[in-house]
């Protein structure tokens, strides 16, 4: 392995500027005479407007502009929308309300957008804001997932009746109804899977400016995929036309799927930066990002299992209702339709699935992907499933798991819920985490923490997840608005170094690292040597951005379908150069040589040689720059066994995570250290989940009272252990780096594993997430 | 409006603030100073964190006024001569921030972490820092980072 080639722990590069405070983040952008932006947001779940008086505002001291839905229609801004159709059972599409960006008539949760106030200071702006006046009617909330398509239920948009957008359905019902019939044994659970809410630390923000010597915008926002920004800002909200609109995303505080989606904000201070000729910066508070960030999950679930005589799994029966908050955003339809009900076969060779979902508005924050998106809840669902029949059929869990499993030599396998695994080798990973989390040993350790007086507790999750999205042809055929390949850019400069141009955004992931390793290790040039750029929509090809574990599967091998037109060309010119026949040259690590002999060609003078053409080919370009556009032949499928032991004080309904154990299957793996702290944060995150996290409205009010971190409980330092991670590659068959995606595995595996841990301690199936010392306590005295 | 003075990354700077100006954006915005960071509004995501005297403080909670004459350190005053501090060193060397941006608050917590409780162990370090959070790391690699730099950094 070279040094800093694919495969090595190579340090970040990014590190540099992240730990001397160089980072250029949105709020660090200022723009000479820029204005500042305050939103007026709904202090109501549900009201009607009746009036917006902003005259007291639009004198008040510094202020520039207070504009209002009324005027972004005039200007005829679209509303934001959802890029991806959804097909109802009955034919039907799925039902779009329209979300103008700022609302003129009716307001559907707290902190929806009423008007935007800029100023020459944000402390005036926010002054002013309070000025506005706004005469609402207020309306019942309807904020119950549960409840919202029941009869009598207040409903949020006109033409929606029951507050239903879709009702989806996967799968072959009646063998699933026949199969259950005849089973030996059914498992029934209902779950919720508990609202998140993303907090990513930084805020989101934007600074919209208006350059009238070419009639053209620049927005930097802090987005997960600027194209994509560009692309809905132009083509749907008509802000500007795509070629006079430039989206920066710089260096963005984490993303968790909360920075995929257009918002309102960045749409109006786009717009708004023309109407007042200055640039106008709008950075949000915390508070803003609890009630205004798309949220996640929101599931409440039935679902059976059936079994038979030997414990094989014969169906999966699943209903769920799935919570779209007051709006589709971006990608919302897609998370519990395609990325939730085609993941329902997990691991196993369960031959008759269905699955139905009905998507339901209620007066919250829209809810979209956040970290692991629909397969965290499938997956949470699945494994809990599967827990739970162990514990009823008096199975051991891993040997119930082992008994479901798709074996290695079934591959590829297509499951009933459409998905074509491509590879796995499930039960060696099991085996693996197994003796990682020494399973063995786990009866005494639980003796052991008795004589303490604690609980103890040990849970498997033995999950899988398709990354990588996806191909586009697929992805068109269920309904996606774009094409879901990536861009990349390779281009030598004539000294020999290599700036690489990628779609993929980096929040965290480390591009500027493993993409540079992958390009020193495929064109062997020094690592220092080459330089990752992105996140500006000037600079390099088009590109659909990061989300869904898809940077190294789609970018990276973007990427490698450039660095292949390199060599092609550079065996070109090495052949010229060398009087030899193209045919006869070689490649290797960065030298061109003539097979058999020892005449050849570095890289390097290949790239001089382009660049210089003083001896060159007939009828070659100049130059040494290409670019790859790649469609991926199918999905990717990382999965793995995450096993959780915890202890509980029975006393208090305190949970401590005590061990965490995890083998997970991402594929080949560019960089090791980056993969272990994309699991490390991931588990954490699904640690939150199930002990911790829970976003909560009030159920009269609608009022968000989990806004701040007060109420919402974060994971800290002490909340979670440290891990003990081990990777196993069983490489992708189907691109060229034999990568499946690592970002989301934590997110998605570990709920499951620490809520069973947590059942096993307790001796009852009877608690949801989140397992707050309240709800443990309680579980405890009812059990 | 008020003047307030003060020494920042060892140098003397003095600046006019209204009465509500918090040190963060006297750093921010004066003093073109963003490395330090605003991750929330309630005093708890601690990515603000600088040095005031020698001690971790959150500058959103601090008034620019309330510190006249202090001896206030930033991110951006750890590392000399291109050389990072050992904290900085044992960060980078333990992939110990992925996004960056609760790192420098994380940084200047943890330096004062160390000066007060010299060679920590997991235990301690994982509880000291319950006014930092991070959403990237899951903590493990900043608890590694701390811990090994607590042995680096004497005391």
């Amino acid at each position: 392995m070279a040094e800093n080639g694919i495969g090595a722990r190579s340090v970040r590069k990014e590190d540099a500027r992240f730990l001397t405070g160089t980072g250029h983040y949105v709020d660090d952008i200022n723009r000479p005479g820029q204005a500042y932006a305050a939103f007026v947001r709904s202090p109501h779940a549900h009201a009607n407007i009746k009036s917006v008086d902003i005259a007291k505002a639009a004198t008040a001291s510094g202020v520039v502009a207070v504009l209002t839905g009324d005027d972004l229609a005039a200007d005829g801004i679209g509303g934001l929308i959802c890029g991806w159709m959804v097909t109802d059972k009955n034919g039907d599409p799925m039902k779009a309300p329209p979300h103008p960006a700022l609302a003129q008539t009716k307001v559907n949760y707290v902190g929806d957008h009423i008007a935007i106030v800029i100023a020459d200071s944000l402390a005036e702006a926010r002054d002013a804001a309070e000025l506005v006046n706004v005469d609402y009617e207020v309306l019942t909330a309807n904020v119950d997932t549960n409840a919202a398509d029941a009869d009598g239920t207040p409903q949020i948009h006109a033409d929606i009746p029951n507050n239903m957008s879709y009702d989806w359905e996967l799968g072959d019902q009646a063998a699933v109804d026949e199969a259950i019939k005849n089973a030996a044994h059914v498992t029934t659970l209902e779950i919720v899977n508990n609202r998140l809410i993303p907090n990513a630390i930084e805020p989101r923000a934007a600074v919209g400016e208006y350059d009238p010597a070419s009639d053209s915008f620049t927005l930097y926002t802090t987005s997960q995929n600027p194209h994509v920004a560009r692309l809905v800002l132009s083509a749907f909200c008509a802000v500007a036309p795509e070629h006079k609109l430039r989206v920066v995303a710089p260096d963005v505080g984490g993303g968790f799927g909360s920075k995929i989606f257009i918002y309102a904000e960045e749409t109006v201070c786009t717009w708004a930066s023309k109407k007042v000729r200055r640039p106008v910066k709008w950075t949000g508070d915390r508070s803003e990002a609890f009630l205004s960030d798309a949220h996640g999950r929101d599931h409440v679930t039935k679902a059976d299992l059936a079994l038979d005589a030997d414990g094989k799994f014969t169906a999966l029966r699943v209903s769920t209702k799935a919570c779209m908050g007051a709006y589709l955003s971006t990608f919302a339809s897609c998370v519990p339709t395609y990325l939730y009900g085609t993941l329902l076969a997990g691991q196993y060779t369960t031959p008759a699935i269905y699955c139905n979902v009905k998507a339901l508005f209620t007066n919250t924050a829209p809810v979209d992907a956040y970290r692991g998106a629909g397969r965290p809840e499938a997956t949470y669902l699945i494994e809990r499933l599967v827990e739970v029949a162990a514990r009823e059929t008096g199975t051991d869990p891993a040997e119930l798991r082992r008994k479901n499993f798709i074996p290695p030599d079934a591959f590829p396998y297509t499951t009933p819920v459409v998905l074509a695994y491509d590879s796995g080798s499930y039960e060696e990973v099991l085996d693996k985490a197994c003796g990682l989390a020494d399973y063995k040993g786990f009866a005494n350790r639980k003796e052991e923490a008795k004589k303490r007086g604690k609980l103890r507790g040990i849970g498997f999750s033995s999950y899988i997840e398709a990354c990588g999205i996806a191909p586009s042809a697929a992805v068109g055929s269920l309904g996606a608005g774009v094409g879901l390949w990536e861009g990349a850019q390779v281009r030598f400069n004539p000294t020999g170094s290599v700036t690489v141009f990628t779609g993929s955004h980096a929040h965290g992931q480390g591009h500027e690292t493993t993409f540079a390793q992958v390009v020193s290790d495929t064109l062997g040039i020094p690592f220092e040597n080459v330089e990752v750029v992105h996140g500006d929509t000037d600079k390099g090809p088009f590109g659909m951005g990061t989300y869904g574990s898809r940077s190294a599967a789609v970018g990276g091998s973007a990427i490698m379908l450039a660095c292949d037109k390199i060599i092609e060309k550079g065996k070109k010119i090495a052949a010229h150069s060398l009087e030899a026949a193209e045919s006869d040259i070689e490649y290797d690590g960065g030298t061109f040589s003539v097979a058999g002999t020892d005449r050849s060609m570095s890289m390097g003078e290949i790239a001089f040689t382009a660049y210089v053409p003083h001896n060159y080919p007939e009828g070659l370009e100049p130059g040494l720059d290409e670019t790859g556009f790649y469609d991926p032949a199918n999905f990717t499928y990382p999965a793995g066994t995450q096993i959780c032991e915890v202890e509980v004080d029975p006393d208090t309904g305190e949970v401590e995570i005590v061990k965490f154990s995890a083998v997970d299957d991402v594929g080949v793996v560019i960089n090791p250290t980056i993969v272990e702290g994309q699991v490390h944060g991931g588990v954490t995150q699904g640690i939150g989940q199930a002990v911790l996290e829970n976003c909560v409205y009030d159920g009269d009010t609608g009022q968000l009272v989990s806004g701040s971190y007060n109420d919402y409980t974060m994971p800290r330092a002490d909340d979670v252990p440290n891990y003990d991670i081990e990777l196993h590659e069983t490489a992708c068959p189907h691109n060229p780096l034999g990568v499946k995606g690592c970002g989301e595995v934590g997110a998605i595996a570990a709920p499951p594993a620490v809520m069973n841990a947590i059942t096993d301690a307790l001796g009852t199936e009877n608690i949801n997430m989140p397992a707050s010392p309240e709800r443990v306590w309680q579980a405890l005295a009812q059990a | 409006m008020p003047t307030v003075s003060l020494t920042v990354n060892g140098k003397a700077v003095s600046a006019e603030v209204e009465n509500r100006t918090l040190l963060v954006q006297l750093l921010r915005e004066k003093l073109g100073l963003t490395g330090t960071h605003v991750g929330c509004d309630t005093s708890q995501c601690g990515a603000c964190v600088v040095h005031i005297n020698g001690d971790a403080v959150k500058s959103c909670t601090t008034l620019a006024l309330q510190i006249e004459g202090a001896d206030v350190t930033t991110i951006e005053g750890l590392a000399t001569d291109g050389v990072l501090h050992p904290m900085q060193e044992a960060f980078r060397e333990n992939h110990a921030l992925q996004c960056g941006f609760c790192t420098p608050g994380m940084v200047m917590s943890a330096i004062d972490l160390v000066n007060k409780n010299p060679k920590p162990d997991e235990q301690t370090v994982r509880h000291e820092l319950e006014g930092n959070l991070c959403r990237c790391t899951g903590y493990h690699n900043i608890v590694k980072a701390i811990v090994s730099a607590g042995q680096t950094m004497g005391g």
